[in-house]
């Protein structure tokens, strides 16, 4: 069990990545706690994966990373609860693409909201937790696109640049309290987000796939895993892609 | 002084690591050298585990002097 006593907070748990890496934290010890907007989306996926994995220790809160309001809420919840924080995964995130001569304010906001500010506003109550009890691990999900760029995603590209840049100043910056900071920049992943984009977008995606194919989120959540874990105990300032050598 | 008053004053002296005398309502954050950015997240910590409470991050901005520390611990119901 690599995660026995760990306390593992994922935001966006109700799919994809985030409830993939629920299960494996769960299968792994953890007791996981499931946050999301829709409670009754987070107590469904939550009685899904107690059944998956019985031995699971699992709660839930309702928390949207977009508003500071709502992640305080949750943290203090979370503070009555369990009283510590080990493992963060922020994983809660939008996309919405648009050439940028169609990019309108509105739709900057919310792209940045949840992706960017939601990783900051989840990392301060988060770090605060962590060095109560001696350190942890905050694992933030960017993007290939965060690193590389991409016609027609100029936001969402700058949202998850700027998680990356908060990685980075954040591992430095929390490193004396033994709190490692790193970031996955996943690739083209099969998840609802991606198939978003449509059927003919979707297999030209696939073919700039080194490996060919889409990545997994389970194949997403073994890289969390090892963060969360201290497998990884001396990285940290990291942004590992997780991409099938996917060429952008 | 309360339990908790002297506990308060208790923290401020050892974290900051001045002498107990100089922990009055007045003192403000940055007007002394050893209450500084770094110093000011540790005393939150201190204060956060000796009083059992999790701050808000308002709270921690506008935590700018002891007699201030004092108003917002009252409200996490702690009796000073």
């Amino acid at each position: 069990m690599l995660l026995a006593n760990k306390v593992v907070l994922v935001t966006g748990a109700t799919r994809g990545i985030g409830r993939a890496t629920s299960r494996l934290c769960a299968d792994q010890g953890a007791h996981v706690v499931l946050t999301g907007r829709s409670k009754d989306q987070l107590d469904g996926v939550q009685a899904e994966i107690a059944t998956e994995v019985p031995s699971a220790v699992l709660s839930n809160l309702v928390m949207d990373v977009s508003s500071p309001e709502s992640v305080r809420d949750a943290f203090q919840q979370l503070f009555k609860l369990t009283k510590r924080l080990d493992v963060l995964l922020s994983n809660a995130g939008v996309l919405d693409d648009a050439l940028i001569g169609m990019v309108t304010p509105d739709q900057i906001k919310r792209v940045f909201e949840p992706n960017t500010y939601g990783v900051l506003f989840c990392a301060q109550y988060a770090s605060r937790l962590m060095a109560r009890t001696g350190g942890g691990s905050i694992i933030n999900v960017a993007s290939i696109i965060g690193v590389n760029g991409n016609m027609g995603q100029a936001v969402y590209a700058g949202s998850k640049a700027a998680v990356i840049g908060i990685t980075k100043s954040l591992s430095k910056e929390l490193a004396p309290q033994n709190i490692r900071v790193n970031a996955i920049a996943p690739g083209f992943i099969n998840t609802d987000m991606a198939r978003s984009i449509g059927p003919e977008k979707f297999a030209e995606r696939v073919a700039s796939i080194k490996m060919g194919r889409a990545g997994t989120p389970e194949e997403v959540a073994k890289v969390a895993l090892f963060l969360a874990s201290d497998l990884s105990s001396y990285v940290t300032g990291q942004v590992i892609g997780v991409d099938g050598g996917m060429l952008i | 002084m309360s339990n908790n008053s002297n506990k308060l004053h208790e923290v401020f002296a050892d974290t900051l690591n001045i002498d107990r005398s100089r922990v009055t309502d007045s003192l403000t954050y940055n007007t002394i050298p050893e209450w500084d950015s770094v110093a000011h997240m540790a005393l939150i910590a201190a204060l956060e585990n000796s009083f059992d409470i999790m701050l808000d991050t308002d709270d921690i901005v506008d935590m700018s002097s002891v007699a201030k520390a004092k108003e917002i611990l009252s409200k996490y119901h702690v009796q000073l």
